[in-house]
């Protein structure tokens, strides 16, 4: 089942947000402990990864929704899976089986869908969040050369999330939203040191995010340095996703398409978000906007991030269908 | 063929293809490579410091190279702290950084910062092939680019078959082994001088170029980088020749393939415009054309240096002028050919000699004053300028008793006051201060070196000082100033402080002399700034509102530390003492050393030592900054430091000559064995009769992984091991005679070269250590008979073994001299006296003790607790509270006083 014959052939589309569908269930403080940490000193509720193992049935169920309307890629509820992003719950002692047990959901469905028509296989991507926290900014504006997190922590805390997500059958991973190059060259650190141990690969995905009109990642890189910063992973795919909509995402995807010897993956929000932060953007605008990506082939994986549903994705599919992908240019010309 | 484009990137890409012109790497923010840059990392300033690498983008560099590599500095930590800071910096962090060092621990350091794709400068087949795959296979993982040097088990490709084998073999081990994508190899064939007169080093250039094609023709993709500099060393002092060899050797190995390098561009000549005859020259030299062509090329060279004939027709012209231009002129220039007829003359036409002083001379001295504090003019030539005034004073003086006479004194001029504090002899620096001081119409009051408190004080009141300047060098001098503030304190004095010299710096200051003292209590990093810092002292406007700003600064420093200091944790000596360097004594070898006992060498041969001087130290003395010998070609300092360099190189002939300095050593070896942090030397081979014991201290930092909590006991092996370890000690000195030469100079009213011959001494001194040092090593102790090291090589210490100093950062305490003294009897056998503070007399001399073992390495122990100091005074039966007196700076906790 190798994923790179079918991107040669056709667009793959990546599922929609995770956060978006679980609020639609409404769930409690006590639906997020579950039984087994019902005797939590953390109030754990928002901590959305947990519920892979206190909800499974939850975020298998969306995981459906999203492959029933196309998707051949479903992430992992794992975005925040990390010992240093669950230290906010306490919970670093959790961060293998909550890895484990997401990554064993994903594949149920997506095999189910697999088994169900064998010329759309499904792929497990394994989820890598950025943290929340920077290797290579200070918090503290007086202390510019103080770190909140170190490239060995950071390194280490991934290796651990990537264990989790393989021995539990992710089939990629996808080290994604990175507004900091190097928590993200920490990730492929730690992921790199995981494949000499095991010997065995998975490929890489990357996606970086563009925060402002400056057309720079928050650690303030552009999207060509970017892109050179990563390059020495094993990539299947680089791309951009999260923080602006399809129409401001456009011209960096543009960049990315010209330099980039491996594949493109896009994911936008649904449009900025409004006032009250919902992103409102319906999934025939987004569509519509989406399109000029394809029109001008610059991507070979298409998604949505925050906002965007199984509505949106559905549409995306229906749409990416008619089109066919990026071609993939020659390395050496690069 | 066509190579692959090299990309690298900070904030943004940087992508070297075969159309880029020559990618130039930014090189001021390196530690070797820059004094200026070394004292602001050493002094913290990392303000200033990131000026400096903002400099190196503005002025055009493509790449910034990062190197932190020096003794005194925990070089891991300060890699980590100014690659962090720059990150922080938009306007450079937009260029990839090189991580350049030859410590792994540093380039490891450094990749963990960097979000860009940089560039690791270097590594080698040096330590053997497991080595070199392993650090190759985690700078890939790092995404970093790879600097491969030359060099493997064998030593430095020097022909172009090794060239070929090395690279070839470097190359096929990181694109097959490895995996590195081609592109992200770059190789240093080693660019080497020509023109030297060997006759095996006719071939450098040419090697390096031939080398540099077959890269190109043979390892697809690779780049080629090299310092250019090098090839041009035989011609240092005669720039227009070495810019046109630069430029000649850059257009052929370009036209070869080389597609990096470091290379200033000030130093370049435009290939087109080399003279045509200078041209063939240097190329016959370059290619190896002819047999003669070295001779050729010496032939024609001094025709090219140009300036000897202008130079004389201007020395004509400007005695033409007024008296007082040629005061001035004399001055600035620093001329004292003329300077008593002159002086005469213009007593004669004004009248007056005080008005000759502060009309005309003074006048020729601020222009000085105002060229040096403008960067124009450098130190040395300041300090001629100063000997230039100084002699005119000296012949006016008895005019100037005889006007006395007559009128009341009425010179306002504000009075400083300098000494070395008690138990230090080292003065180079305060005399310099002084001189330049006294240019900028201070009144200098000198009282010399070793002066005690009391006498510093008496001193200051009697002659009414403006100011009180205190200088000292070595470690327990900075415990002396702590007690001269207290004392002006409680005699409640009010007279502004200022702290000087090699060991001080702004945040001792700060934290340890400044809460003293209620009056300002200023460091001054280097004479430049002491003009600055008086002047506001005694200006009526400011000097309330800069008193006031520098106690808060220091106030704001001293919280600072203590939150760093609280920060910084410190392991337990127990636990410090289970991670000791790892010796596996078993496979061992200790060697036997060819004598027990000590030898003692009566009369060093100079001219021998005079080879074995590193330079580089001697411009920094003169606040010169740059690395010898390309200092000589810098573009700011380069002639000053050629001229300096010729009179230096005068002198030294001089002194060799005439027998005016004597270099007189003693060295001795014995049995030894370590008894935990002891080290217990044997008075005979059965190892039972114990003759003396030295203490060590051992670093508690917290460490890596895999890295020790050293202490020079480590390196002897332990007594219960059964080993037959030894262990070296040597005292030497190249300063006895040195008080006539300074006599005779201070009688003279000669500044320039009194302090000349200091600093030579100082380096004679270095340069003795060195030298026995390496006989110790080929011959007496033998244990590495076969080393061959160039001079370079010496400098940067890549043999084996140590010569840690009592007093220096592995051994930090002074005291343990005396021990050292007492078991070679270094004071009947050379001369060299301890002061009360430990400090030796004369000056210019080195002591310390030899290691043998391979794994033997300088560190740094830095900061210890208390634990350590109980179990450390117990063990040379002191008080703690001496103990800790002797070892203050290292404390890693505050005492109650």
């Amino acid at each position: 089942m190798d994923i790179k014959k079918h991107l040669q052939e056709r667009i793959l589309v990546l599922d929609g947000a995770m956060g978006t569908m679980i609020q639609r269930y409404e769930l409690t403080e006590e639906d997020f402990r579950g039984e087994r940490f019902k005797n939590s000193n953390t109030d754990l509720k928002g901590n959305n990864d947990l519920l892979s193992v206190t909800q499974p049935q939850i975020i298998k169920e969306i995981h459906e929704k999203y492959l029933e309307a196309g998707a051949d890629i479903v992430e992992t509820n794992t975005f925040s899976g990390t010992t240093i992003a669950q230290a906010d719950y306490e919970l670093e002692e959790a961060v293998y089986d909550i890895n484990f047990e997401s990554a064993r959901l994903a594949k149920e469905a997506c095999v189910a869908f697999s088994n169900e028509n064998p010329d759309k296989p499904r792929f497990v991507a394994g989820a890598m969040g950025p943290t929340n926290k920077t290797a290579s900014m200070s918090p503290d504006v007086s202390r510019p050369e103080y770190r909140a997190v170190s490239f060995d922590g950071l390194a280490s805390a991934y290796k651990l999330q990537a264990k989790g997500l393989m021995d539990g059958g992710a089939d990629l991973l996808l080290i994604e939203t990175v507004f900091d190059t190097l928590n993200a060259k920490a990730a492929i650190f730690g992921v790199l040191e995981l494949y000499e141990e095991t010997g065995k690969e998975l490929p890489i995905m990357i996606s970086g995010t563009i925060t402002d009109a400056s057309g720079r990642t928050l650690s303030g890189q552009t999207v060509e340095a970017f892109l050179i910063s990563l390059s020495h992973a094993p990539l299947l795919s680089i791309g951009l996703n999260c923080a602006l909509g399809a129409e401001q995402l456009k011209p960096y995807l543009k960049t990315l398409s010209k330099y980039s010897p491996y594949f493109i993956s896009a994911y936008p929000n649904a449009g900025l978000p409004n006032e009250f932060g919902e992103y409102d953007q319906g999934p025939i605008e987004m569509a519509d906007q989406v399109r000029s990506f394809l029109d001008d082939k610059l991507v070979n994986i298409l998604g949505g991030c925050c906002g965007t549903t199984p509505n949106h994705i559905k549409k995306m599919a229906e749409l990416a269908a008619g089109y066919s992908p990026r071609t993939l240019m020659d390395e050496a010309a690069a | 063929m066509k190579p692959n484009p090299l990309k690298l990137s900070g904030l943004e890409p940087l992508i070297v293809t075969p159309d880029s012109n020559f990618i130039n790497v930014g090189e001021r923010t390196n530690v070797t490579g820059s004094k200026r840059f070394l004292n602001l990392i050493k002094a913290q300033d990392y303000t200033t410091a990131l000026e400096v690498a903002l400099d190196q983008v503005r002025g055009g560099a493509q790449i910034l190279d990062v190197n932190m590599d020096e003794g005194m500095l925990d070089s891991a930590s300060e890699m980590t702290t100014f690659l962090n800071l720059i990150a922080s910096e938009p306007e450079i962090a937009r260029i990839p950084i090189m991580i350049d060092s030859s410590k792994w621990e540093v380039i490891l350091a450094g990749l963990k910062c960097i979000q860009g794709k940089g560039v690791v400068n270097s590594i080698s087949l040096k330590d053997g092939e497991e080595e070199f795959l392993h650090r190759a296979k985690i700078i890939k993982r790092f995404g970093a680019a790879v600097i491969a040097m030359a060099f493997d088990e064998d030593g430095q490709a020097d022909n172009l078959e090794r060239r070929k084998e090395i690279c070839g073999r470097s190359y096929k081990l990181l694109s097959e082994r490895v995996g590195f994508n081609s592109s992200d190899i770059i190789l240093d064939p080693n660019i080497f001088p020509v023109a030297t007169g060997m006759e095996e080093h006719r071939r450098n250039a040419l090697d390096f170029f031939l080398a540099t094609k077959w890269i190109r023709g043979n390892l697809p993709g690779a780049h080629i980088i090299g310092g250019v500099s090098n090839v041009s060393f035989s011609f240092r002092g005669n720039n227009p020749v070495r810019e046109a060899m630069h430029s000649a050797f850059l257009y052929h190995a370009i036209q070869h393939g080389m597609d990096m390098g470091i290379v200033n561009p000030t130093q370049l000549e435009v290939y087109d415009e080399i003279p045509k005859e200078l041209l063939e020259r240097v190329e016959d030299v370059l290619l190896d054309r002819r047999d003669d062509a070295t001779e050729r090329l010496l032939e024609i060279a001094e025709k090219y240096k140009g300036t000897g004939a202008v130079k004389e027709k201007e020395t004509e012209e400007w005695r033409s002028e007024s008296v007082e231009k040629r005061l001035s002129h004399a001055l600035i220039k620093g001329i004292t050919d003329f300077i008593e007829e002159d002086t005469e003359e213009a007593r004669l036409k004004i009248g007056s000699p005080l008005e000759v002083i502060e009309g005309p001379l003074m006048d020729g001295m601020n222009v000085v004053g105002d060229l040096f504090g403008s960067g124009k003019m450098f130190l040395p030539q300041v300090v001629k300028s100063a000997r230039v005034m100084k002699q005119a004073v000296a012949y006016l003086t008895p005019f100037l008793e005889e006007e006395k006479k007559k009128n009341k004194d009425t010179s306002q001029r504000a009075k400083v006051l300098l000494a070395t504090v008690k138990g230090d002899v080292h003065d180079i620096g305060k005399n310099i201060v002084g001189v330049v001081l006294a240019c900028n119409n201070f009144d200098i009051v000198d009282l010399g070196v070793m002066v005690p408190t009391e006498k510093i004080l008496e001193e200051a009141e009697k002659e009414k000082a403006d100011i009180i300047g205190l200088s000292g060098l070595i470690t327990p001098s900075l415990d002396e100033m702590v007690g001269v503030a207290k004392e002006m304190q409680k005699r409640d004095m009010k007279t502004p402080l200022l702290i000087g010299g090699a060991t001080t710096s702004r945040i001792h200051t700060a934290v340890k002399i400044d809460p003293n003292y209620e009056s300002p209590v200023i460091h001054v990093l280097d004479a430049s700034r002491s003009v600055t810092v008086c002047s506001d002292l005694l200006n009526e406007v400011n000097s309330a509102r800069v008193a006031s700003s520098i106690k808060t600064e220091y106030s704001k420093m001293r919280e600072e530390h203590e939150r760093r200091t609280a920060s910084k944790k410190l392991l337990s000596f127990e636990q410090a003492q289970k991670n000791r360097t790892e010796i596996d004594w078993k496979k061992s070898e200790c060697y036997k050393p060819k004598f027990t006992g000590t030898k003692v060498f009566e009369d060093v041969d100079l001219s021998e030592l005079r080879n074995f001087i590193d330079w580089s130290p001697f411009f920094r003395t003169w606040m010169l900054t740059g690395k010898y010998p390309a200092i000589l070609d810098d573009e700011t300092v380069g002639e000053q430091a050629t001229e300096l360099f010729g009179d230096a190189q005068r002198m030294l002939d001089e002194i060799i000559e005439g027998k005016f300095l004597r270099a007189k050593s003693v060295i001795g070896f014995y049995p030894a064995n370590s008894f935990g942090e002891d080290v217990v030397v044997f008075g005979d081979e059965d190892r039972t009769h114990q003759k003396a014991k030295f203490h060590f201290l051992r670093q508690q930092g917290e460490k890596r992984t895999g890295q020790p909590n050293s202490s020079l006991a480590d390196y002897i092996a332990p007594w219960d091991t059964g080993k037959e370890d030894y262990i070296g000690m040597f005292a030497v000195t190249s300063g006895i005679g040195i008080e006539k030469l300074i006599d005779k100079y201070e009688t003279a009213k000669d500044d320039y070269n009194s302090i000349l011959v200091k600093a030579l001494a100082d380096r004679l001194a270095e340069a003795h250590a060195e030298w026995m040092h390496y006989k110790i090593r080929t011959e007496f102790w033998g244990y590495a008979q076969q080393e061959s090291l160039n001079n370079e090589e010496l400098i940067t210490e890549e043999y084996q073994g140590i010569r840690p100093a009592p007093g220096y950062p592995a051994c930090p305490d002074h005291t343990e001299k005396q021990i050292l003294w007492d078991v070679m009897d270094v004071e009947k056998n050379t001369g060299i006296s301890l002061t009360e503070s430990f400090a030796m007399y004369p000056a210019s001399s080195v002591s310390g003790f030899y290691f043998s073992h391979p794994q033997s390495r300088y560190f740094g122990v830095g900061k210890i607790s208390k634990d350590q100091i109980i179990d450390y005074a117990e063990r040379k039966g002191k008080s703690v509270k001496e103990i800790e007196k002797w070892l203050a700076p290292n404390l890693g906790y505050r005492t109650n006083d």
